[in-house]
């Protein structure tokens, strides 16, 4: 049955080999459990969860081993039953090919899960219920940067989502791991979707499939039957799967720039998502596996892995049947948008779709790099709409105030333009070099602003202590002279009495009126001195008052944060991430001055005891 | 074991630079084969020559500034330049006004703008517009009679040796003015129906010259097949210059009339080959509109009120002029965006 429903195109786009017949020969296999599993505490963007077990606990399967106190983040489960081996830094998957902080897990064999809780009929419960349950679950987004599931079935009040998306495109290259999912597993990912919708009361729930996973739409066809599920078969063109590209093709509508598809009432989720909802609620199982592709021509038997989280890529790969010597390259992710690793030490975690064991021969080393000769390839297939070339001249040049005129950050990184560059240019890694120096400018220009406020205020203050100073000296120096005054008609009055000069009083007089002056000089240049090299003068003598106000402040300062933090999580803001540390910031400081206050409190006890004994 | 470390896209299926320039050369050959069945050998010995010149003197420079010559010369853009000046020059250019345009376009106009990619203005029409320039004579005298090459044409080696030997004299025999020039100079004092007596016009249109604007047309409708070059620029340029001729030039006794300004003269190798070098030309789809238009419009004032019977290269020099301020008004809408976002205080393309 072809697809009657309306699609509209998106701009640019390429059509590079797939190779995705590599991987799609043999059903999904259990991968098995290896001899440890190393599981990152920080699996995707948002907060690092935190250990609540310790080395040497044994751990059951599905049992909780890290959580998140606070911020964006999912808790982390044991995959197995076993022991906890270490907690300390290991390789984890990223680009820069960095360590982290990661549980070690030895697992006892025996794959004994802990006491779970199923729920036969989630319609039954409110809707706040199944998006803890989908928490407690670890659940996090399985296609992409893996943003944490609640949050996003939980957008702000205002954004109601119309159009409920089921990205089954997966235009990568290779990656095949949705596809057999989708022919597999067709009623959990209908039984997930379900859910979500349930959740989000759309009007419209639509699955889009690109038309080279013929297999995986008959499927889904029968498992949607009697549903209000809608199938869009979509044509095949890089990055059909790109979460906006997406959108455009099956709304005709575009997320705004910086905004979120909430904005305009989408929201997009992944196939192995909605399988790890179905599962979480119907099976009552955390999310401690997934299905990743091993695919590539240094990959003996190639195919799709049900795989346990925390699984080491070098167990996965012999799986596989890697050949040693034919492979030269690793990418986890497809050859458009992943990344290269330098060990096999690194796990599988929940965003790992795709390993790739490439040949020489198949991602063989580009060219080397030309001139731009600004033939416009790049703009053609760029599904953003951009302008590469002119983005990477102004990269290069590191004229970044113009890159980002020029919507440098509304890149998505696709890799279109640099797959057809006739030229050979890496333009992807250019832009990731000036998103990333201008993101640095950012942070740097705004602890220059903080630094530069902080030195007003001081300056200020200084300036305003030395003019109390002055003050305080003039009033002295009147007093002084004043009481010089009086003293001088006190002799004069003794005079006009008659009574005879006494040398001693007309003596003490000069002697007074000299240290009056001596005084106030001294006073003036010792002002003069200690005035700007004093580091933080005041805090001598605690000042309670100060000290409640500072505290109280920092307090409501706190609460407004985290409210606004609040709001933020709701909305899927991008700025998450900032108030996070804001808020973490305030809290330190409300620290700090719940501390100072204490301090105060007590030397100031201290002070005033021992008087009260006398 | 060591794997490769790279940055993605790890896939990547171009069309190297080199293979580009390779194809703009292959549809450029109907264009010179009509050439020499029309006007003799000259255009395909100046072509050679053109193209010998350039490739040495873009190594010469490549030394020069130490850069990799043998890898720079395989991208072939040195050999298009030489190609598009040898295809542009009369048949009987002395070779010294060849070699001077070549010389200038690849030393001046391309390396010490910083070679390929960085030349604000089209190598080859600089050169081209230099010689017009210095030697009027020499580019304006020295174009072929239309005779087909087994009729009546001077040999292969009677045109070398009028190429080699530089002298005036050699080749007036064979040489005629262009059907635009002699239609502009004569049309003050004629009618339309005297002017086309002159057999530069031949029976069709301009002898000769609508054969080889057609050879060219087709290599151009190529291209845009092969999506090496995109139809803008050709589409705007030749449609300008339609509009223009038809706003204008409804008179024959008083302007040249479309057919002629179509067909004779540079007109397809302009649009085709010319105006679409990229480095030199405008960015987005909109701007390269806007800069093919005027390519248009300038073409057709020159030829009309100008002095020149022909204008492409004047038009195409101008036009790059203005390339950074097209650019910086015309950058496409970005997805996500309510409008593009145009100009900027710190300059565009710099």
């Amino acid at each position: 049955m072809p697809s009657t429903i309306k699609l509209w195109d998106f701009s640019g786009g390429i059509h590079p080999a797939e190779n995705k017949q590599i991987s799609t020969r043999r059903p999904i296999q259990a991968a098995g459990i290896p001899g440890q599993l190393v599981l990152p505490l920080q699996q995707h963007i948002g907060e690092p969860a935190e250990p609540v077990v310790a080395i040497g606990d044994v751990v059951l399967k599905g049992q909780k081993i890290a959580d998140v106190s606070h911020g964006m983040g999912v808790p982390l489960h044991a995959p197995t039953s076993g022991v906890i081996e270490s907690i300390g830094d290991y390789p984890v998957p990223h680009p820069s090919g960095m360590t982290d902080q990661c549980i070690v897990l030895k697992p006892d064999g025996k794959d004994e899960w802990c006491e779970r809780f199923p729920i036969s009929d989630y319609r039954t419960l409110e809707r706040d219920q199944v998006l803890g349950i989908i928490h407690s679950a670890g659940i996090s987004g399985m296609g992409g940067a893996g943003f944490p599931t609640d949050i996003k079935l939980k957008p702000p009040r205002d954004r109601k989502v119309d159009t409920l998306i089921l990205n089954g495109a997966e235009c990568e290259p290779y990656i095949t791991a949705d596809d057999m999912t989708m022919r597999e597993r067709a009623d959990k990912v209908v039984a997930g979707l379900k859910i979500m919708a349930w959740i989000l009361r759309p009007e419209r729930c639509v699955i889009g499939i690109e038309d080279n996973k013929p297999e995986a739409a008959a499927t889904l066809r029968e498992a949607i039957h009697g549903t209000q599920i809608e199938i869009a078969i979509i044509p095949t063109k890089y990055p059909s799967g790109g979460e906006k590209q997406l959108i455009q093709i099956l709304t005709g509508m575009e997320v705004p720039s910086g905004g979120i598809p909430a904005d305009i009432g989408v929201m997009c989720q992944n196939v192995g998502t909605a399988v790890a909802v179905s599962d979480a609620v119907f099976e009552g199982s955390p999310l401690i596996n997934r299905v990743v592709t091993v695919s590539g021509e240094a990959a003996e038997s190639p195919g799709n892995f049900d795989v346990l989280l925390g699984t080491p890529i070098a167990y996965l790969l012999e799986q596989a049947g890697l050949q040693h010597d034919l492979v030269s390259r690793l990418v986890l992710g497809g050859p458009m948008m992943g990344y290269t690793l330098n060990t096999t030490a690194v796990p599988v975690i929940k965003t790992s779709n795709c390993i790739i064991a490439a040949t020489a021969s198949e991602l063989p080393a580009p060219p080397p790099e030309q001139a731009c000769i600004r033939c416009g390839q790049c703009a053609e297939v760029c599904p953003m709409e951009l302008l590469p070339q002119q983005l990477f001249w102004h990269s290069k040049a590191t004229e970044f105030e113009k890159a980002e005129h020029l919507n440098l950050f509304d890149c998505i990184e696709c890799g279109a333009c640099s797959y057809v560059c006739p030229s050979s240019i890496p333009l992807v890694q250019y832009y990731r070099y000036a998103k990333g120096e201008i993101r640095v400018q950012r942070a740097e220009q705004l602890k220059a602003d903080r630094a530069r406020e902080r030195f007003e205020a001081r300056q200020q203050r200084l300036e305003r202590e030395q003019q109390e100073k002055e003050l305080r000296r003039k009033e002295r120096a009147k007093a002084a002279a004043q009481a010089q005054a009086l003293k001088k008609a006190e002799a004069e009055q003794a005079t006009a009495n008659g009574e005879a000069v006494d040398e001693r009083a007309a003596k003490s007089a000069l002697v007074e009126q000299a240290l009056a002056r001596k005084k106030a000089s001294s006073e003036a240049s010792s002002a003069k001195v200690t005035a700007p090299p004093e580091p933080e003068p005041e805090q001598e003598t605690p000042d309670l008052d100060v000290l409640e106000k500072q505290f109280s402040q920092a307090l409501s300062k706190l609460e407004t944060m985290q409210a606004m933090l609040g709001d933020a999580k709701a909305q899927q803001a991008d700025n998450v991430d900032k108030l996070e540390r804001a808020v973490a910031k305030n809290h330190d400081r409300v620290k700090r001055a719940e501390e100072a206050l204490a301090d105060a409190r007590k030397t100031l006890a201290a002070q005033t005891e021992p008087q009260s004994i006398k | 074991m060591a794997f490769v470390q790279q940055s993605s896209p790890h896939a990547h299926k171009a069309r190297p630079t080199s293979k580009v320039m390779l194809w703009v050369i292959l549809a450029a050959l109907p264009g010179l084969l009509a050439q020499t069945l029309f006007f003799g050998w000259g255009n395909l010995i100046n072509v050679v020559w053109c193209i010998a010149i350039a490739l040495a003197s873009e190594a010469a420079v490549l030394k020069l500034r130490s850069k990799p010559v043998a890898f720079v010369l395989k991208d072939n853009t040195a050999a298009v330049t030489g190609l598009l000046l040898g295809l542009s020059m009369p048949q009987f250019a002395p070779w010294w006004v060849s070699a001077v345009a070549v010389i200038s376009a690849i030393v001046i106009a391309k390396q010490l703008y910083g070679g390929l990619g960085s030349n604000p203005f089209n190598p080859a029409m600089v050169g081209y517009a230099l010689v017009l320039i210095s030697f009027p004579v020499a580019m304006t005298t020295n174009w072929a009679e239309p005779a087909l090459l087994w009729d009546k044409a001077p040999g292969f080696g009677d045109t070398l040796a009028a190429i080699a030997s530089g002298q005036q004299t050699a080749v007036d025999g064979w040489t005629m003015a262009t059907p635009l020039d002699e239609y502009k100079h004569k049309i003050a004092t004629h009618t339309s129906e005297e002017v086309l007596v002159h057999p530069t016009f031949g029976d069709g249109f301009a002898r000769g010259w609508e054969w080889v604007n057609a050879a060219f047309l087709a290599g151009g409708l190529v291209l845009i097949g092969l999506r090496i070059i995109t139809w803008h620029i050709p589409a705007a340029f030749l449609g300008a210059l339609i509009v223009m001729s038809l706003a204008f030039g409804s008179n024959a006794d008083e302007f040249a009339p479309l057919s002629l300004h179509l067909l004779a003269g540079g007109t397809m190798l302009g649009a085709f080959f010319i105006a679409t070098d990229p480095v030199s030309a405008a960015t987005s789809h909109q701007g390269k509109l806007i800069y093919g238009a005027g390519i248009g419009v300038l073409i057709y004032l020159i030829r009309s009120w100008g002095n020149y019977p022909d204008a492409v290269a004047f038009s195409v020099l101008l036009m790059n002029f203005a390339v950074p301020f097209i650019d910086h008004y015309t950058p496409p809408r970005t997805y996500g965006h309510h409008k593009a976002r145009r100009g900027f205080s710190g300059g565009g393309r710099s």
